[in-house]
């Protein structure tokens, strides 16, 4: 019973000490950031870090920056969340979907931290989300796909079945498939975002089974140095541009940008302006880019790939424009329609074509 | 169900080459088991024998240094633990696991300045005439020297526990030490050297993996085939053959479920993924239901020797 008073009381003062931090002007804004992999994994994890960094290299001594890497989805992400909230951090920046209900959790905890979260869905008060429009990228890596395979096949790698990916996935194949219409895609599960082993091995399944572009929705650069062994496969980076592998397998790449996004956040959170949002930006908006496309590409299917790019930059083109039907055969959108953010938002389908079943 | 793209020859093949780790791994465990120790830290020692063996590699641009590197640090490793146990008599089991979390954590400082570079290439070594042999040929004969390696040790420490003096010592002290010492075997020498035994091969292991594998550092890279190791000499009855089928089997389960899925096969991808671990689980219970499989455990397995 002592120890719980004292415990309460404990993060009753700590509570009382975060909730009195702003008023002292000189004192740094502390911000947090957690990732599920280590900051140097070459992919998704490293973007953050070196976002979090820019970040804080920024704004100077006004920015204290806290990391913690390689955190758990769950209930250790509750924890490293809670201690960081305990410790003063102003605002956390949780970086991965499985953070979604920690997140929530620990939000309601400490109403005087504010919380973003990257590509989830669920919001709060002090809890606002964030995310890249990731498959107007893959929609250029679908357009290249398909001109580029000899096979007629490419492989996706995927990590886990949530909308995020899923939407990769189709969009990619949608985009094969109208420059190809003989392309076939083979998907596999991985269920991780970050095992080398595993992001190998299966890259080599893919390569086995006669596929030459392999897209990887996972975050080491494994995928890449299998597909360089295998030779005449193609791949493109993942998160970061990973321009080591270019011209030949790495083609091209998507790259996240989040550096501007965290400026933009810290800067409310000084200036007291911050309010819960839900950011979803794309091409554009700058927050996806897409990195330099090879010499192993010919010119004008490059070119082709450019213009696609610009188009959905500049808001002429979407990404998922009808005549598309759901792997059933169903209609899902008409000629020249396009697909709503809130279905796109929920995807749990697969498009016409691609063959297999989306684990539930 | 329809099979698809898979190729059988190609699927052998690689099954060969995922399975290789854990073979070398299990096939250590086991002589440090034979001799009465259990080393529950060969995921640390494979970790860090691959952190060494890919730091040796780079920095020398030879994998063959490399692995030898990842044999001396994964057996130095585990000397640790022999200071630990034979000497100041901790219990096995918590040495074991410390020495995977020290493993693991020291391997991930000293990999801090090694990610994201690419290794010297491991040569293939294709073995005239045997290659050329139809569908056998491809599959067993067209490897890098370390899973010949591997296949030859398996041969050589089934012949070393079996036919030679050394080996009837080892197994003499893990089935009781008290009657080794009382006949005059230096019963903690014997546990020192296997143990070292089983920390070079679970180096090894490792280094397969940093450098032929995957080949890349990252940290965590070895994810848990320490422990599967461990289970593999459970499984294979502390028998040098069987750790050979077991290895195989679950890297053999491996690579199909990841096949499987590419060549669009239609099972459940949850299925697929926990299959290796089934038939792990499942013939555990089938070997120690057997009235004589569970109890081929040397006698003395985790057991502190007092010198009384």
């Amino acid at each position: 019973m002592k120890r719980r008073t004292l415990l309460t009381a404990a993060a009753a003062s700590a509570l009382a000490l975060g909730a009195a931090m702003p008023s002292f002007a000189q004192d740094p804004v502390k911000v947090g950031f957690i990732y599920v992999g280590p900051r140097n994994d070459g992919g998704w994890s490293q973007h953050h870090h070196e976002a979090a960094v820019d970040m804080a290299e920024h704004f100077g001594d006004a920015v204290e920056l806290v990391e913690q890497e390689t955190v758990p989805e769950g209930a250790d992400a509750e924890r490293v969340m809670t201690q960081m909230a305990l410790s003063g951090v102003d605002i956390i920046f949780a970086t991965s979907f499985g953070y979604m209900d920690p997140v929530i959790n620990v939000a309601s905890k400490f109403p005087n931290v504010k919380f973003e979260h990257a590509t989830g869905y669920k919001t709060a008060e002090n809890v606002g989300v964030y995310s890249a429009r990731f498959y107007e990228g893959r929609a250029v890596e679908g357009y290249l796909a398909g001109n580029v395979t000899e096979s007629n096949k490419i492989g996706y790698i995927g990590s886990f079945p949530i909308p995020e990916v899923i939407r990769g996935i189709n969009s990619s194949f949608h985009h094969a498939k109208l420059v190809n219409p003989d392309v076939e895609m083979s998907v596999v599960w991985l269920n991780t975002w970050f095992d080398p082993a595993k992001e190998a091995d299966a890259a080599q399944a893919l390569i086995d089974n006669g596929i030459d572009v392999v897209l990887q929705h996972t975050d080491s650069t494994a995928p890449q140095i299998t597909a360089q062994k295998a030779g005449n496969v193609y791949t493109f980076g993942q998160a970061a541009d990973m321009a080591e592998f270019g011209p030949m397998p790495r083609i091209s790449s998507i790259i996240d940008l989040w550096a501007p996004y965290y400026i933009e956040r810290v800067q409310a959170v000084i200036d007291g302006t911050w309010e819960s949002d839900n950011t979803w930006d794309g091409i554009g908006a700058g927050m996806v880019g897409i990195g330099e496309i090879s010499s192993a590409v010919p010119a004008d299917v490059k070119a082709g790939a450019e213009a696609l790019r610009d188009g959905i930059a500049a808001g002429e083109i979407h990404p998922f424009t009808g005549p598309i039907n759901k792997q059933d055969g169903s209609v899902w959108l008409a000629e020249g329609e396009v697909a709503d953010d809130g279905t796109l938002a929920g995807m749990n389908f697969y498009i016409e074509g691609i063959t297999g079943e989306i684990p539930q | 169900m329809d099979f698809g793209s898979i190729n059988p020859v190609i699927l052998l093949a690689s099954l060969m080459v995922a399975s290789t780790p854990i073979l070398l791994a299990a096939l250590g465990e086991m002589v440090t088991e034979k001799s009465g120790v259990l080393n529950l830290g060969v995921e640390g020692m494979m970790i860090f024998g691959a952190v060494c063996g890919f730091i040796a590699a780079v920095e020398s641009q030879s994998p063959a240094i490399g692995f030898l590197v990842a044999a001396i640090g994964g057996a130095a490793l585990s000397m640790l633990f022999g200071v630990l146990t034979q000497i100041f008599l901790t219990t096995q089991v918590p040495a074991g696991l410390a020495l995977t979390l020290f493993g693991t954590g020291l391997a991930s400082l000293l990999g801090q300045n090694y990610q994201g570079i690419s290794p010297p290439r491991m040569p293939e070594m294709h073995i005239p005439l045997l290659k050329d042999i139809p569908f056998l040929g491809p599959i067993l004969f067209e490897h890098d020297a370390i899973v010949y390696l591997s296949i030859l040790a398996v041969f050589a420490v089934w012949a070393f526990l079996k036919f030679t003096r050394a080996g009837l010592v080892l197994r003499a002290v893990g089935e009781n030490h008290a009657a080794a010492h009382a006949l005059g075997y230096k019963v903690k020498l014997v546990r020192f050297a296997a143990i070292g035994f089983g920390g070079a091969m679970a180096g090894l292991g490792g280094a397969y993996i940093s450098l032929v594998r995957v080949p890349q550092w990252t940290d965590g890279i070895t994810a848990g085939i320490g422990w599967i190791a461990l289970a593999i000499v459970v499984f294979a009855s502390w028998k040098a053959g069987r750790i050979l089928i077991g290895a195989y089997l679950f890297g053999g389960i491996t690579v199909l479920q990841l096949n499987l899925q590419a060549a669009g096969a239609k099972v459940p991808v949850e299925l697929l993924s926990m299959s290796p671990f089934l038939a792990t689980i499942l013939v555990l219970v089938v070997i120690s239901a057997r009235r004589h499989g569970a109890s081929n455990a040397p006698a003395m397995l985790g057991r502190i020797f007092h010198t009384s």
